[in-house]
């Protein structure tokens, strides 16, 4: 089922992103795929615990290839929890535990044989607050290629110059990429950080609440590139913004107090919930 | 009236009122160390006074002050005395001399005074009335005053001719000879000759020949040198009217400062602050310069940052980055800080007992067998000194960095992890760059601690006179087994071991002053190094 790599070839806007398919890629693409066809990643029952208290109850959910995937919710659900279990980003918290299984195309990310940086390099993440180390833009781009192993001039210059386009970025910073990050505007460091993500050729790219610390136009850019994105990654979001989530998601995951309430086309949530508590939340009566 | 107190009028003045007492402190303790030290290069006036009993007193002014009651009872109160520095310490026994206002008939400023700056006994007051020459005195006041100095120029020169010849040419002969003779030493530690070892042995032997018929020819040359300096000479009319007769080769400088225009004094001083910070120290080091004391501190320093940077740094980057942070962790933090509180002499103590002897004592037996007994690494040298400071200063460095990394906003370290970075690159590549102005901000706080420490040094290296520099010509360059001298010893030493101590006292003002411009050099540029560094990573293009 050469589904991947066939997706990319077909989708890529030759114009403006033209990632070079890493090999991982082309191993992952030929492992079975469990439950269906387009499914990138998988979660399973999965309990998860800081110290004593557990923030999440047996979720369980698919995220579909090239789609956009929304998990919305009230303050402490557990939905930038189960974003962050997606990279394994909470084995940087102390006292953190997962039961269960997350799956990227069909293996357990939690595993013990795997190598995480190699998963964090596959499923990138992009902050809710922009995060440029403080180094110029261009070295902040390169950060990741580099320390995958690109030393080539020419090849880094041609990375950034994609990643930057792919972020939407290009045209505003192209002439001044020696000079600091922090000398951007908080929209621009944002799509900056995404670029960043993008540079090292992921899979899939997580974002948690990518807009909140930003103003609407700034916000609008960042959905657009979203949607754009979807052609050749796959992409989970967080988000506060429920207009946001319709805007932007082709499924959506309802979270409450640690437990995924309801999970589907986003069309279907935010129309006809099967849940009361989806329906209470959405039109707007608690939370 | 309860407004004023809860408006916290009151705090805002004690809080500016704390600041200003601080900067009055700081201020006037520098004032004080500027004014009593920058005084003394000027060329001051000399007076001549006439006292009632006919005495002539030369000299000059260096204070006055109204005579207590309890001294001259019989004395009508307010009056005055003067403290005039008469020098030639050789004839009048002391260099100062208290007179009463009372007893002074008349004070003039002749302008042929002339000062002689000597290489003993200190500064000669008094009229130059004759040039000598092989004993006899020659064109009695006819000699004009430019000869007078043209002369002196000449000694100096063939002084220094003088100096080049004993420190340069013979100590480069000294050095070869005792590098072979070590060799030879070395050669017969095992108490039995090989036949190449012999052949070695006597090929030594010739050299040590060659280079003592070198030394020999060259202390032919120095002694022709010193009677041709010793020949000729000045005649100082002193004070009281004796004749005191100075060899040319005993004067460093004369000057007649009521001659001197007020450029020329200024020129004059200028020159002599360039000696002090240039020149060696001379007799027990209340003359002379400070060069070796300065250059001393600062290679310690230097020495010091390079081995306790590293150490520091990496014990700090465990500490926050790696170790799990617990009972333990927090208790070898409270004993670092502790370690920061510990009095200086205690790392002295151990300095001396693990890195002189325990250390040094190995080394010596390992690495220069052929020197012993006499110590290589065995006895204090600027290295133990320096290993010392470091010990000192550690926990200084360990603090500052972890205080850096932990202002690091975990968004970078998230950053960069969530980018694929492994925790070491995520230390290496961003968390350390940042952490790099908290990093030198220790840098700076060890080096004002180290270059400040002297207790410490006075057991593990430091020295009152140290021969030579332990920086120099002959390989390998840097001699970390040398004694050194050290501007805070230097500043104990000459102030309170010196047999002139009311003399010596401008030289400690000056030595005082200039420790600290050394330090606030070190910390300037520590500070530029800093700010250059920020912005490197700030805005790398690499």
């Amino acid at each position: 089922m050469e589904v991947r790599s066939g997706n990319l070839s077909t989708t890529m806007p030759m114009a403006t992103v033209r990632p070079i398919v890493p090999q991982s890629r082309l191993v992952s693409a030929t492992q079975t795929m469990t439950s269906s066809v387009d499914a990138k990643m998988l979660v399973r029952s999965l309990d998860f615990y800081y110290g004593q208290r557990q923030a999440l109850f047996q979720v369980a959910l698919t995220v579909r290839t090239h789609s956009v995937t929304s998990f919305i919710g009230p303050s402490g659900c557990g939905k930038s929890t189960l974003l962050r279990c997606l990279n394994r980003m909470n084995d940087l918290v102390e006292g953190a535990r997962a039961v269960g299984r997350v799956e990227l195309d069909g293996t357990d990310i939690y595993d013990l044989d795997i190598d995480v940086t190699d998963l964090r390099k596959r499923v990138g993440m992009v902050f809710q607050k922009s995060n440029p180390f403080p180094k110029s833009i261009y070295d902040n781009v390169a950060y990741g290629p580099r320390l995958h192993g690109t030393k080539d001039k020419r090849r880094l210059d041609e990375l950034v110059q994609n990643s930057l386009q792919g972020a939407g970025l290009w045209e505003e910073v192209k002439d001044r990429l020696q000079q600091s990050a922090l000398g951007l505007s908080g929209g621009q460091q944002q799509r900056l950080c995404i670029a960043r993500a993008l540079a090292v050729q992921p899979e899939v790219i997580l974002m948690d609440e990518p807009c909140s610390a930003l103003d609407p136009i700034a916000t609008g850019k960042i959905e657009e590139l979203i949607y754009k994105l979807k052609d050749i990654y796959t992409v989970v979001i967080v988000t506060h913004n429920m207009q946001q989530a319709a805007r932007v998601s082709d499924q959506c995951g309802f979270f409450l107090m640690g437990e995924l309430v309801e999970f589907g086309d986003t069309k279907t949530i935010f129309t006809t919930p099967r849940d009361k508590r989806t329906e209470d939340y959405i039109t707007g009566r608690f939370g | 009236m309860k407004g004023f107190w809860r408006g916290g009028e009151l705090f805002v003045w004690m809080t500016a009122s704390g600041v200003a007492i601080s900067l009055l402190m700081v201020g006037g303790m520098l004032a004080l160390i500027m004014v009593n030290g920058l005084g003394q290069f000027w060329p001051a006036t000399l007076q001549q006074a006439t006292l009632k009993t006919q005495e002539i007193v030369i000299g000059q002014v260096m204070g006055q002050e109204v005579i207590p009651n309890s001294v001259t009872p019989d004395a009508p109160t307010g009056q005055l005395r003067f403290r005039y520095r008469v020098g030639n310490r050789d004839v009048f026994g002391s260099e100062y001399r208290w007179v009463n206002g009372a007893d002074i008939v008349s004070t003039s400023i002749p302008r042929d005074l002339t000062f002689v700056e000597r290489r003993e006994w200190g500064p000669a007051y008094g009229r130059i009335s004759a040039v000598a020459e092989d004993g006899a005195t020659t064109g009695k006041d006819g000699s004009t005053w430019s000869e007078i100095v043209a002369l002196v120029e000449q000694a100096n020169r063939l002084r220094g001719r003088i100096e080049h010849l004993e420190r340069d040419e013979i100590g480069a002969i000294n050095h070869h000879l005792e590098k072979a003779r070590l060799e030879r030493h070395a050669l017969m530690l095992d108490g039995q000759l090989s036949p190449r070892e012999a052949e070695e042995d006597r090929r030594l032997l010739d050299q040590i020949a060659a280079l003592e018929k070198e030394y020999r020819a060259k202390t032919v040359t120095l002694e022709q040198l010193h009677n041709e300096a010793g020949r000729k000479g000045l005649q100082l009319t002193l004070s009281n009217g004796r004749l005191m007769p100075l060899s040319l080769e005993q004067i460093v400088a004369v000057s007649r400062p009521n001659e001197m225009s007020w450029i020329e004094k200024l020129l004059a001083y200028i020159h002599n602050l360039w000696l002090f910070v240039s020149s060696e120290p001379r007799e027990a080091n209340t003359e002379g310069g400070i060069f070796p004391a300065i250059f001393g501190t600062v290679l310690m320093v230097f020495l010091m940052t390079i081995a306790v940077m590293p150490f520091g740094v990496m014990a700090a980057v465990y500490l926050r980055e790696y170790a799990k942070q617990g009972p333990l962790v927090r208790l070898v933090r409270i004993a670092v800080n502790n370690l920061a509180g510990v009095p200086s002499i205690v790392f002295g103590v151990f300095g001396l007992a693990f890195f002189v002897y325990a250390l040094g004592g190995t080394i010596d037996q390992l690495l220069f067998p052929e020197a012993l007994p006499n110590p290589t690494f065995g006895t204090g040298g600027i290295l133990w000194a320096s290993l010392t400071l470091a010990l000192l200063t550690v926990p200084v460095v360990i603090v500052a960095t972890e205080e850096g990394l932990s202002a690091v906003p975990r968004d970078f370290r998230e950053g960069s992890v969530g980018l694929g970075a492994t925790k070491f690159e995520t230390i290496r590549h961003v968390i350390l760059p940042c952490a790099l102005p908290g990093i030198l901000t220790g840098l700076i706080l060890a080096m004002a601690r180290a270059a400040g420490e002297v207790a410490p040094l006075m057991l593990t290296g430091v020295v009152k006179l140290a021969p030579a520099l332990p920086l120099d010509e002959y390989l390998p360059f840097l001699h970390l087994d040398r004694k050194f001298m050290h501007l805070g010893f230097h500043i104990y030493d000459v102030g309170f071991q010196s047999p002139n101590v009311e003399a010596a006292k401008p030289m400690v003002y000056m030595t005082t002053l200039i420790l600290i411009l050394v330090v606030v050099l070190l910390n300037l540029a520590a500070v530029m190094l800093r700010n250059r560094l920020r912005k490197r990573f700030a805005m790398s293009a690499v």
